[in-house]
């Protein structure tokens, strides 16, 4: 087989320009290459940052308690976002089954997003008051308790492993520098805020015949579940039903 | 125009110890990838395999099954072809072996410390880039050690011209470099958590271009690079059309690194950037069937090889596997088709076909291609390859016609609204009950698969301790066009 047999035959002028002029300079090759590859992101990425552009924002929503914090960093370590997107489309049936459809500023202090891409189990950016908090406590101990059929692996050790308040300290001083409008107070006031708003989950639980500790995750959990899409509904609401 | 004479080039001593290793490793993670693959395809058909573990649930396992087949399978395989055609078309050693040898550990490194990450769950949550920083910066460390080699090698080549496999690599090195640096831009708070520099939909965006061009510079384009290389070889035949192949190859890598927003149809990202996203998704319909047309007609005269050669086999399954999932997925990035298909099984069938038909028998085709390249013997069972094709075939056909029915299926049902305007199916559970036939028959599908793939493993240790026929196969073979 010679060299140039797989190419003969089909090398018009312009082949000859590309062969002569980029395949035999590889650095030019790569620049080009580069440059090609660059556009498409550049585009797209940067008008995000440019008013107008970019996602709209609002002031209706606040960033996440430290309670909500540990509970979303626990959401993220078991996955939840595979099976559960957090994302209700502007579409008849989604309103229907799920609520007002997502808005743009709902998602302002999400780091990392969690839209999700699969359905595995339903949406749950409207999940907020939906259920009691003793509904998430019974359903992450074991689904099918709360939901005949379904096929969520349960999540007993929610129940019984602790959040660390040093260790959520870190995330919410993490989240401010990277943008999150925590104050210093916020950061330092982690421990207290988790204690007092665990408190109130603890007595909420109570009230229902569960016995907890505000430092369990399963805690943290319900927290951040109870908050899915809780200011976006009210806010909303307020604007004649968010249809 | 045969300006370079294969016998005034001295034959370079090329390092194919390093081909070895990486087709080690690809055969090895590929099996464990694809266990792990069908394990969470069982817990979703029944819920007890999630064994009650935090560590084995679905949530830590998908992305253990997605990282291993991507980048160690796909990365492994990638490095294999990589290492192997780029001496043998710039007809020179690889720029540095120690080079080689760090890209070699590093990368097995990296994909040791995500099997253990993962099912612990250290993730940042963003699908195919999970890992925690640290191993983040590992990665970019490695990929720039391979990327000096890489270049070093193009730089000391004894050829003028550079092959068109070169260039899809070379698109390769730098794309994922630039995608997974921005992506990966995090503030740490401990050794094992950060928080993404990018907030919300940005963030989203951010992701689904990093998301999108994983499966476009690390999924095809490499890929496209060995069709380009180990197809003509195989077939002995020339490449179809060298014009074409410049074409599409500008045109898939200008058109595809826009096409991430089609990810997040009907989401509150701004209109413009969606629209985009489906208008060059649309668009990159066309380079990619060049590409398939250029794959497919390089085999003109050599069809009738197709009925006793599994390695044209596999490889001709594989582009027909690329053509029809390029086609779907432009299809699926049109609004009105992504607002039905979006988030269901439709997707996960989608994404199979081309992973398990494009990627997985390219690979195929190419590694039993270098069984007796690299060993210097047959295949110590040479009918076992036809089994493992026709397993893997068959595998992937039941894959995604489940997929199919199950993600139109549920597509549907979540839409239905009745006469009075109220939900047809108001139960989620009871649309997810239903979808369990179609779970059993993706399960069988992956089994089938998998066993072809645990066939190939035996076959090759077999081979390798020695019972196949020794082949006289020069290490020096000469490269097939330049």
């Amino acid at each position: 087989m010679t060299n140039n047999e797989h190419i003969d035959g089909s090398e018009k002028k312009y082949g000859q320009f590309h062969r002569r002029v980029l395949e035999s300079r590889g650095g030019l090759f790569a620049v080009l290459t580069t440059i090609a590859i660059l556009i498409g992101g550049v585009v797209e990425i940067i008008p995000m940052y440019t008013a107008g552009a970019g996602p709209e924002t609002g002031d209706w929503v606040t960033p996440y308690t430290p309670l909500e914090v540990a509970g979303r960093d626990i959401y993220i370590r078991e996955g939840c976002y595979l099976c559960h997107s957090q994302w209700v489309r502007p579409m008849r049936a989604e309103v229907l089954r799920y609520g007002p459809w997502s808005r743009a500023p709902e998602y302002q202090y999400d780091r990392p997003f969690l839209l999700g891409s699969r359905r595995m189990g339903p949406d749950l950016h409207r999940l907020a008051q939906k259920y009691p908090d003793a509904w998430h406590y019974e359903h992450m101990r074991d689904p099918r308790s709360t939901s005949p059929g379904s096929v969520m692996p349960p999540y007993p050790w929610l129940l019984t492993a602790t959040v660390d308040p040093d260790d959520v300290q870190k995330s919410v001083r993490a989240l401010k520098k990277a943008g999150v409008p925590y104050t210093d107070a916020d950061v330092e006031g982690v421990p207290a805020s988790l204690a007092a708003q665990g408190q109130q989950i603890v007595t909420s639980l109570a009230a229902t015949g569960v016995e907890t500790t505000a430092d369990t995750e399963i805690v943290a959990m319900i927290a951040y579940l109870q908050r899915l899409g809780r200011e976006g509904k009210a806010y909303l609401s307020d604007q004649g039903g968010g249809e | 125009m045969s300006q370079v004479g294969t016998a005034a080039v001295p034959m370079p001593n090329y390092d194919d110890d390093i081909v070895r290793k990486f087709f080690g490793a690809t055969v090895i993670w590929g099996a464990v990838g694809m266990l792990v693959g069908v394990i969470i395809a069982l817990q979703i058909a029944w819920w007890p395999a999630n064994l009650g573990l935090p560590w084995t649930t679905f949530g830590r396992l998908r992305p253990l099954h997605t990282n291993a087949v991507i980048f160690a399978f796909g990365g492994n395989i990638c490095f294999t072809g990589i290492y192997y055609s780029m001496q043998r078309l710039l007809k020179v050693r690889m720029y540095s072996d120690l080079l080689s040898k760090l890209h070699f550990w590093g990368w097995q490194g990296i994909i040791v410390a995500a099997a253990i990450t993962l099912p612990l769950g250290m993730t940042q949550s963003k699908e195919y880039a999970e890992l925690i920083w640290p191993i983040d910066i590992a990665i970019t460390v490695v990929w720039v050690i391979f990327a000096i080699n890489f270049f070093g090698t193009i730089a000391i080549r004894k050829v003028k011209h550079i092959y068109v496999a070169i260039w899809f690599y070379m698109s390769f090195v730098i794309t994922i470099a630039v995608l997974h640096i921005v992506n990966s831009l995090a503030i740490p708070a401990t050794l094992f958590r950060s928080y993404p520099i990018f907030a919300g939909l940005t963030d989203g965006l951010v992701q689904w271009w990093y998301g999108h061009n994983a499966v476009g510079f690390f999924l095809t384009t490499p890929f496209l690079g060995l069709m380009y290389y180990f197809l003509p070889r195989a077939a002995d035949r020339p490449v179809y059309s060298y014009r074409l192949s410049i074409v599409h190859f500008w045109g898939l890598v200008f058109l595809y690194i826009w096409a991430g927003p089609h990810h997040l149809l009907y989401s509150a990202l701004p209109d413009w950037a969606q629209t985009l996203g489906m208008v060059f998704s649309v668009m990159l319909l066309a380079p990619s069937w060049g590409g398939m047309l250029n794959g497919l007609l390089t085999l003109r005269g050599a069809w009738d090889r197709l009925r006793t050669d599994p390695i044209l086999k596999f490889m001709v399954v594989a582009v027909s596997f690329y053509g029809m999932s390029t086609f779907e997925g432009p299809m699926m990035s049109i609004r009105a088709v992504n607002g039905l298909a979006h988030f269901t099984n439709w997707v996960i069938g989608h994404v199979h076909s081309g992973a398990l038909g494009w990627v997985g028998m390219m690979s195929f085709g190419t590694l039993y291609w270098l069984v007796p390249k690299l060993w210097k013997r047959e295949l110590a069972y040479p009918k076992m390859a036809t089994q493992h094709f026709w397993l893997a075939t068959i595998g992937i056909v039941l894959y995604t016609v489940s997929m199919w029915v199950a993600g139109l299926m549920e597509g549907l049902q979540w839409r239905a609204v009745n006469d009075a305007g109220q939900l047809a199916n108001p139960f989620f559970l009871d649309i997810v009950n239903r979808l369990m036939p179609y779970y059993w028959m993706r399960l069988l599908g992956g089994v089938l698969y998998l066993t072809g793939m645990v066939m190939f493993l035996f076959n090759l240790l077999k081979t390798i301790k020695g019972s196949g026929a020794s082949v006289s196969e020069e290490t020096h073979a000469p490269a097939p066009a330049v």
